[in-house]
Protein backbone atom coordinates (compact mmCIF):
# COMPACT_ATOMS: atom_id res chain seq x y z
CA UNK A 1 0.00 0.00 0.00
CA UNK A 2 1.47 3.31 -1.06
CA UNK A 3 -1.18 5.73 0.21
CA UNK A 4 -0.38 8.32 2.84
CA UNK A 5 -1.19 7.36 6.42
CA UNK A 6 -4.23 9.00 8.01
CA UNK A 7 -2.25 9.25 11.20
CA UNK A 8 1.33 8.74 12.25
CA UNK A 9 3.01 9.07 15.63
CA UNK A 10 6.22 7.91 17.27
CA UNK A 11 6.12 7.03 20.96
CA UNK A 12 9.10 6.57 23.25
CA UNK A 13 9.00 3.53 25.54
CA UNK A 14 11.26 3.62 28.58
CA UNK A 15 13.11 0.53 29.70
CA UNK A 16 13.32 -0.96 33.21
CA UNK A 17 10.15 0.32 34.88
CA UNK A 18 7.92 -2.57 33.86
CA UNK A 19 5.48 -2.11 36.75
CA UNK A 20 4.44 1.22 35.22
CA UNK A 21 4.66 0.17 31.57
CA UNK A 22 1.57 0.27 29.37
CA UNK A 23 0.83 3.98 29.06
CA UNK A 24 1.74 4.11 25.35
CA UNK A 25 -0.69 1.23 24.65
CA UNK A 26 -3.45 3.00 26.52
CA UNK A 27 -2.86 6.16 24.46
CA UNK A 28 -2.85 4.16 21.21
CA UNK A 29 -6.11 2.41 22.15
CA UNK A 30 -7.74 5.81 22.66
CA UNK A 31 -6.39 7.11 19.32
CA UNK A 32 -7.75 4.09 17.43
CA UNK A 33 -11.11 4.31 19.18
CA UNK A 34 -11.17 7.96 18.09
CA UNK A 35 -10.78 6.81 14.48
CA UNK A 36 -13.78 4.52 14.94
CA UNK A 37 -11.73 1.35 14.44
CA UNK A 38 -13.79 -1.73 15.39
CA UNK A 39 -13.49 -3.16 18.93
CA UNK A 40 -11.91 -6.48 17.88
CA UNK A 41 -9.15 -4.68 15.97
CA UNK A 42 -8.46 -2.19 18.77
CA UNK A 43 -8.31 -5.16 21.13
CA UNK A 44 -5.76 -6.95 18.92
CA UNK A 45 -3.64 -3.80 18.66
CA UNK A 46 -3.87 -3.33 22.46
CA UNK A 47 -2.55 -6.88 23.02
CA UNK A 48 0.33 -6.33 20.58
CA UNK A 49 1.38 -2.90 21.86
CA UNK A 50 1.10 -3.95 25.50
CA UNK A 51 3.31 -6.99 24.98
CA UNK A 52 5.81 -4.91 22.98
CA UNK A 53 5.93 -2.22 25.66
CA UNK A 54 6.35 -4.79 28.42
CA UNK A 55 9.13 -6.54 26.49
CA UNK A 56 11.03 -3.25 26.12
CA UNK A 57 10.50 -2.44 29.81
CA UNK A 58 11.58 -5.93 30.91
CA UNK A 59 14.63 -6.34 28.74
CA UNK A 60 15.74 -3.25 26.81
CA UNK A 61 17.21 0.13 27.69
CA UNK A 62 14.63 2.03 25.70
CA UNK A 63 12.59 1.74 22.55
CA UNK A 64 10.48 3.50 19.99
CA UNK A 65 7.04 2.52 18.79
CA UNK A 66 5.71 4.02 15.58
CA UNK A 67 2.00 3.84 14.88
CA UNK A 68 0.73 4.29 11.32
CA UNK A 69 -2.98 4.27 10.60
CA UNK A 70 -3.99 3.68 6.97
CA UNK A 71 -7.56 3.39 5.65
CA UNK A 72 -7.47 -0.43 5.54
CA UNK A 73 -4.63 -1.32 7.89
CA UNK A 74 -2.67 -0.39 10.96
CA UNK A 75 1.10 -0.69 11.02
CA UNK A 76 3.41 -0.82 14.00
CA UNK A 77 7.18 -0.45 13.88
CA UNK A 78 8.81 -1.23 17.20
CA UNK A 79 12.53 -0.87 17.71
CA UNK A 80 14.53 -1.18 20.87
CA UNK A 81 18.07 -0.63 21.98
CA UNK A 82 18.91 -3.55 24.19
CA UNK A 83 20.44 -6.98 24.49
CA UNK A 84 18.66 -8.41 21.46
CA UNK A 85 17.28 -11.94 21.33
CA UNK A 86 19.80 -14.74 21.12
CA UNK A 87 17.39 -17.35 19.80
CA UNK A 88 14.34 -15.89 18.06
CA UNK A 89 12.85 -19.29 17.28
CA UNK A 90 12.77 -20.17 20.98
CA UNK A 91 11.49 -16.71 21.96
CA UNK A 92 8.51 -17.24 19.64
CA UNK A 93 7.61 -20.47 21.44
CA UNK A 94 4.83 -20.24 23.98
CA UNK A 95 6.27 -20.52 27.50
CA UNK A 96 9.88 -19.74 26.68
CA UNK A 97 11.16 -16.85 28.78
CA UNK A 98 14.37 -15.34 30.10
CA UNK A 99 12.55 -13.34 32.79
CA UNK A 100 13.90 -13.10 36.33
CA UNK A 101 12.19 -14.69 39.35
CA UNK A 102 10.98 -11.25 40.48
CA UNK A 103 9.39 -10.51 37.09
CA UNK A 104 7.63 -13.88 37.11
CA UNK A 105 6.37 -13.47 40.65
CA UNK A 106 4.66 -10.25 39.57
CA UNK A 107 2.96 -12.01 36.65
CA UNK A 108 5.34 -10.86 33.91
CA UNK A 109 7.63 -13.01 31.80
CA UNK A 110 5.25 -15.92 31.25
CA UNK A 111 6.76 -16.57 27.83
CA UNK A 112 3.56 -15.45 26.11
CA UNK A 113 4.64 -12.01 24.88
CA UNK A 114 5.96 -12.65 21.38
CA UNK A 115 3.47 -15.48 20.73
CA UNK A 116 0.63 -13.08 21.68
CA UNK A 117 2.05 -10.47 19.31
CA UNK A 118 2.43 -12.93 16.43
CA UNK A 119 -1.03 -14.46 16.95
CA UNK A 120 -2.76 -11.08 16.81
CA UNK A 121 -0.84 -9.76 13.79
CA UNK A 122 -1.80 -10.25 10.14
CA UNK A 123 1.79 -9.67 9.10
CA UNK A 124 4.65 -10.06 11.52
CA UNK A 125 8.40 -9.91 11.18
CA UNK A 126 11.12 -9.85 13.79
CA UNK A 127 14.80 -9.14 13.43
CA UNK A 128 17.24 -8.98 16.28
CA UNK A 129 20.93 -8.33 16.59
CA UNK A 130 22.39 -9.88 19.69
CA UNK A 131 23.86 -7.11 21.83
CA UNK A 132 22.19 -4.31 19.86
CA UNK A 133 18.44 -4.61 19.81
CA UNK A 134 15.24 -5.98 18.33
CA UNK A 135 12.89 -4.73 15.63
CA UNK A 136 9.30 -5.77 15.01
CA UNK A 137 7.27 -4.89 11.92
CA UNK A 138 3.57 -5.59 12.28
CA UNK A 139 0.47 -5.09 10.17
CA UNK A 140 -3.06 -5.47 11.47
CA UNK A 141 -5.93 -5.50 9.03
CA UNK A 142 -9.33 -4.68 10.49
CA UNK A 143 -11.80 -7.49 9.82
CA UNK A 144 -14.65 -5.04 9.73
CA UNK A 145 -14.57 -1.90 7.66
CA UNK A 146 -13.81 -0.80 4.18
CA UNK A 147 -10.68 -2.00 2.46
CA UNK A 148 -8.49 0.84 1.28
CA UNK B 1 -25.47 -7.94 36.49
CA UNK B 2 -24.37 -4.59 37.88
CA UNK B 3 -21.06 -4.53 39.69
CA UNK B 4 -22.54 -3.04 42.87
CA UNK B 5 -24.88 -6.04 43.12
CA UNK B 6 -21.88 -8.39 42.88
CA UNK B 7 -20.11 -6.36 45.58
CA UNK B 8 -23.15 -6.55 47.90
CA UNK B 9 -23.95 -10.21 47.32
CA UNK B 10 -20.39 -11.46 47.80
CA UNK B 11 -19.41 -9.01 50.56
CA UNK B 12 -16.50 -7.55 48.62
CA UNK B 13 -14.60 -4.54 49.96
CA UNK B 14 -14.24 -1.60 47.56
CA UNK B 15 -10.63 -0.35 47.79
CA UNK B 16 -10.68 2.11 44.89
CA UNK B 17 -12.69 3.19 41.87
CA UNK B 18 -16.09 3.55 43.55
CA UNK B 19 -17.17 5.61 40.51
CA UNK B 20 -17.23 2.47 38.35
CA UNK B 21 -19.63 0.43 40.49
CA UNK B 22 -22.58 0.89 38.15
CA UNK B 23 -20.75 -0.97 35.37
CA UNK B 24 -22.26 -4.12 33.93
CA UNK B 25 -20.39 -7.39 34.55
CA UNK B 26 -20.77 -9.68 31.54
CA UNK B 27 -18.30 -12.44 32.36
CA UNK B 28 -15.21 -13.34 34.30
CA UNK B 29 -11.58 -14.33 33.99
CA UNK B 30 -9.16 -15.59 36.65
CA UNK B 31 -5.40 -15.45 36.16
CA UNK B 32 -2.23 -14.06 37.71
CA UNK B 33 -0.24 -13.94 34.47
CA UNK B 34 -0.63 -10.55 32.81
CA UNK B 35 -0.03 -11.82 29.27
CA UNK B 36 -2.75 -14.40 29.79
CA UNK B 37 -5.21 -11.75 30.99
CA UNK B 38 -4.47 -9.28 28.19
CA UNK B 39 -4.92 -12.06 25.62
CA UNK B 40 -7.99 -13.77 27.05
CA UNK B 41 -10.01 -11.46 29.28
CA UNK B 42 -12.88 -9.73 27.51
CA UNK B 43 -14.54 -6.36 27.84
CA UNK B 44 -16.92 -6.40 30.81
CA UNK B 45 -15.20 -9.31 32.57
CA UNK B 46 -14.53 -9.26 36.28
CA UNK B 47 -10.85 -10.18 36.73
CA UNK B 48 -9.89 -12.34 39.71
CA UNK B 49 -6.19 -12.21 40.65
CA UNK B 50 -3.63 -12.09 43.44
CA UNK B 51 -1.55 -9.41 41.70
CA UNK B 52 -1.81 -5.99 43.36
CA UNK B 53 0.83 -3.85 41.61
CA UNK B 54 0.28 -0.85 39.36
CA UNK B 55 0.39 -2.75 36.08
CA UNK B 56 -2.93 -4.35 37.03
CA UNK B 57 -4.54 -0.97 36.21
CA UNK B 58 -2.85 -0.78 32.78
CA UNK B 59 -4.01 -4.31 31.93
CA UNK B 60 -7.52 -3.52 33.19
CA UNK B 61 -7.74 -0.42 30.97
CA UNK B 62 -6.39 -2.24 27.91
CA UNK B 63 -8.53 -5.35 28.34
CA UNK B 64 -11.49 -3.17 29.38
CA UNK B 65 -12.40 -5.37 32.32
CA UNK B 66 -15.26 -4.15 34.50
CA UNK B 67 -13.36 -4.56 37.78
CA UNK B 68 -10.60 -6.45 39.58
CA UNK B 69 -11.07 -8.74 42.58
CA UNK B 70 -7.93 -9.27 44.65
CA UNK B 71 -8.09 -12.55 46.56
CA UNK B 72 -6.79 -13.87 49.88
CA UNK B 73 -7.24 -10.54 51.65
CA UNK B 74 -4.88 -8.77 49.26
CA UNK B 75 -5.37 -5.08 48.62
CA UNK B 76 -4.18 -2.80 45.82
CA UNK B 77 -0.75 -1.25 46.41
CA UNK B 78 -0.89 2.49 47.16
CA UNK B 79 0.06 3.51 43.59
CA UNK B 80 -2.38 0.97 42.16
CA UNK B 81 -5.25 2.39 44.21
CA UNK B 82 -4.40 5.97 43.18
CA UNK B 83 -4.30 5.10 39.50
CA UNK B 84 -7.46 2.96 39.68
CA UNK B 85 -9.27 5.79 41.45
CA UNK B 86 -8.21 8.26 38.74
CA UNK B 87 -9.40 5.89 36.01
CA UNK B 88 -12.58 4.83 37.82
CA UNK B 89 -11.72 1.13 37.72
CA UNK B 90 -13.07 -0.64 40.80
CA UNK B 91 -10.47 -2.53 42.84
CA UNK B 92 -12.25 -5.02 45.08
CA UNK B 93 -10.88 -7.21 47.83
CA UNK B 94 -11.99 -10.51 49.37
CA UNK B 95 -10.61 -12.82 52.04
CA UNK B 96 -11.63 -15.77 49.85
CA UNK B 97 -9.33 -17.73 47.54
CA UNK B 98 -9.59 -17.61 43.76
CA UNK B 99 -11.40 -20.96 43.70
CA UNK B 100 -13.96 -19.90 46.31
CA UNK B 101 -14.77 -16.52 44.76
CA UNK B 102 -14.99 -17.88 41.21
CA UNK B 103 -17.46 -20.53 42.41
CA UNK B 104 -19.63 -17.83 43.98
CA UNK B 105 -19.41 -15.61 40.89
CA UNK B 106 -20.55 -18.58 38.83
CA UNK B 107 -23.51 -19.08 41.21
CA UNK B 108 -24.50 -15.48 40.40
CA UNK B 109 -24.52 -16.39 36.72
CA UNK B 110 -21.18 -14.76 35.88
CA UNK B 111 -19.34 -17.14 33.60
CA UNK B 112 -16.21 -17.45 31.52
CA UNK B 113 -15.99 -19.50 28.38
CA UNK B 114 -16.57 -16.99 25.60
CA UNK B 115 -13.00 -17.44 24.39
CA UNK B 116 -12.37 -17.43 20.71
CA UNK B 117 -8.83 -18.73 21.09
CA UNK B 118 -7.35 -15.63 19.48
Amino acid sequence: MSSEPLFEKVFTVEGKDYIRAGSVSIEIRKILEGFGIDPETTRRVAIITYEAEINIALYAERGKLKLLVFPGEIRLEIKDKGPGIENIEMALENGYSTATAEMRELGFGAGMGLPNIERNSDEFSITSTFGEGTKLLITIKPKVGKPS
Amino acid sequence: MKLHEVVDKLGLTVKAGQAGLDREVTGGYASDLLSDVIANAREGDIWVTLQVHENVVAVSLLAKVAAVIMVGGREPAADTALKAEAEGIPMLSTEMSTFEIVALLSDLGIRGGRRSGT
